[in-house]
């Protein structure tokens, strides 16, 4: 049974389980991004929760993939939302580390300059902080992204959709073509989520 | 008429040590002079900036920017009264030579036809032609263009004092002396207080209409430039025998 015939015999399966892993990437990047960069930016103005803050997320980032997943289903049981939550937690550190990263390395004479001549706290960091520190930070939204997508296939392995579906199968069954058939589209999912954010990272961070 | 900016007895202590970095200072700015403050490194200069438009918060003494006691404003609003020009310039280098100039207007509300025409006055002021500069980019500019832009932007809201500091300090010698000598011809004109810092004594006597000495956090002297060339205060020596090495060190 070779990869074409199988998808074209099970398209509506692949498309099922493409939109799965699409879904758990986008929700848990998203809820990242919406907690990491106000996180990140809190972070410029409270110097004092950085090495907490960081310490705590570098430590989700360093705990294997399944262990962290083990350690959330006695909170979670099984599921899509115990994958995401580990999403979510895999993908917190880049876009905190970054946000952070990305203001913190705006030149000082242009914050003192813009302070200077009058403008709050929030004018500066919409106005100037956050445009000059775009590029940055979705550098680290774009690493968050192409991670997530990793990780997703494992979610799988707790029920939780997937491309991973297709591999966790074809392993257990010791089929070749099965496995292919999971971990291609998972592999050009990650490479199309890396070549469109890398265009946006791109496109926002201003030229010099 | 109202001083553009009266400073009364202002201290400043760093809040981790209490270590003094400025201590009761005082002066007064007309509308149309330049106070030069003149010191060496370290002397309190830039801090007695800083406590003007409340970069710092005094630790004692009064300011009063056109009349009005700096304490009782909000900083921000304080601050887009006062023109702020630094070395570093620190245009913003995602907007435009226009975007900058135009900030604290569209921060203020200025309608944009209003903005567009203060820009471009301003750019002709300060000796850039506007249809060449307008839509150019920091990174575009040079050194001494930069700082006319700066100069633009501190302007632009029009405000009644301007504080500057060492703001052609890092320019080469050619275009420093060019700036110096615009900024000497836009004074007359412009008819603000400025409050100018600077350990170039040169730049000082050429571009104050009063030099302040500052030293250890202390104004030593407060005088004009004639009083100041002819002052026996030991660092006024000090600083005048570095532009003059005198009579005995020409043997």
């Amino acid at each position: 049974m070779n990869l074409l015939s199988f998808y074209s015999r099970n398209s509506a399966e692949l498309l099922g389980l493409t939109w799965q892993h699409v879904y758990l990437v986008v929700v848990s990047t998203g809820a990242a991004i919406v907690v990491g960069v106000p996180l990140g930016i809190a972070l410029t103005r409270r110097p004092a929760w950085r090495a907490p803050v960081l310490g705590l997320a570098n430590v989700f980032q360093t705990i294997p993939s399944l262990a962290l997943l083990g350690f959330l289903i006695p909170f979670f049981g099984i599921g899509a939302w115990t994958a995401i939550t580990a999403l979510i937690l895999y993908a917190l550190l880049p876009i905190i580390r970054n946000t952070y990263t990305g203001i913190a390395g705006v030149d000082p004479a242009v914050r003192e300059a813009g302070r200077g001549m009058g403008m709050t706290d929030g004018e500066l960091l919409r106005l100037v902080e956050l445009p000059l520190a775009a590029g940055v930070i979705l550098a680290g939204i774009r690493v968050a992204t192409v991670v997530s997508v990793g990780v997703a296939t494992i979610g799988a392995a707790i029920g939780a959709g997937g491309l991973g579906v297709y591999i966790f199968r074809g392993v257990a069954t010791v089929d070749d073509t099965l496995i292919m058939a999971g971990a291609l589209p998972a592999a050009l999912l990650a490479l199309a989520a890396d070549a469109v954010l890398g265009i946006a990272q791109r496109r926002l961070a201003w030229q010099r | 008429m109202t001083a553009a900016v009266d400073v009364r007895g202002l201290a400043y202590a760093l809040p981790g040590d209490g270590r003094t970095l400025v201590q009761n200072v005082s002066f007064t700015v007309g509308p149309g002079e330049t106070l030069v403050l003149l010191g060496r490194s370290g002397s309190g200069k830039t801090t007695t900036l800083k406590l003007i438009n409340r970069l710092l918060e005094p630790t004692a003494g009064e300011v009063l920017v056109a009349g009005e006691p700096a304490a009782a404003l909000e900083p921000t609003r304080l601050r887009r009264r006062i023109g702020y020009v630094i070395q570093e310039v620190g245009l913003f280098p995602h907007f435009t030579v226009a975007q900058n100039i135009g900030l604290v207007p569209r921060l203020e509300g200025w309608p944009a036809d209003r903005i567009a025409a203060r820009v471009r006055e301003l750019l002709a002021l300060v000796g850039l032609d506007p249809a060449a500069f307008l839509t150019r980019y920091p990174h575009q500019l040079s050194g001494g263009q930069r700082q006319r832009v700066g100069v633009a932007r501190a302007l632009a809201a029009d405000p009644p004092l301007l504080l500057l500091d060492e703001p052609f300090g890092a320019l080469d010698p050619i275009t420093r002396v060019e700036l110096q000598r615009e900024f000497r011809g836009l004074e007359g004109r412009l008819g603000k207080g400025m409050v100018f810092v600077t350990h170039d004594v040169r730049e000082g006597l050429l571009l104050g209409t009063r030099i302040g000495l500052m030293h250890e956090g202390r104004l030593l002297f407060l005088g004009t430039p004639e009083e100041f060339r002819g002052s026996t205060q030991p660092e006024a020596v000090a600083f005048m025998s570095a532009v003059d090495p005198g009579p005995a060190a020409r043997g």
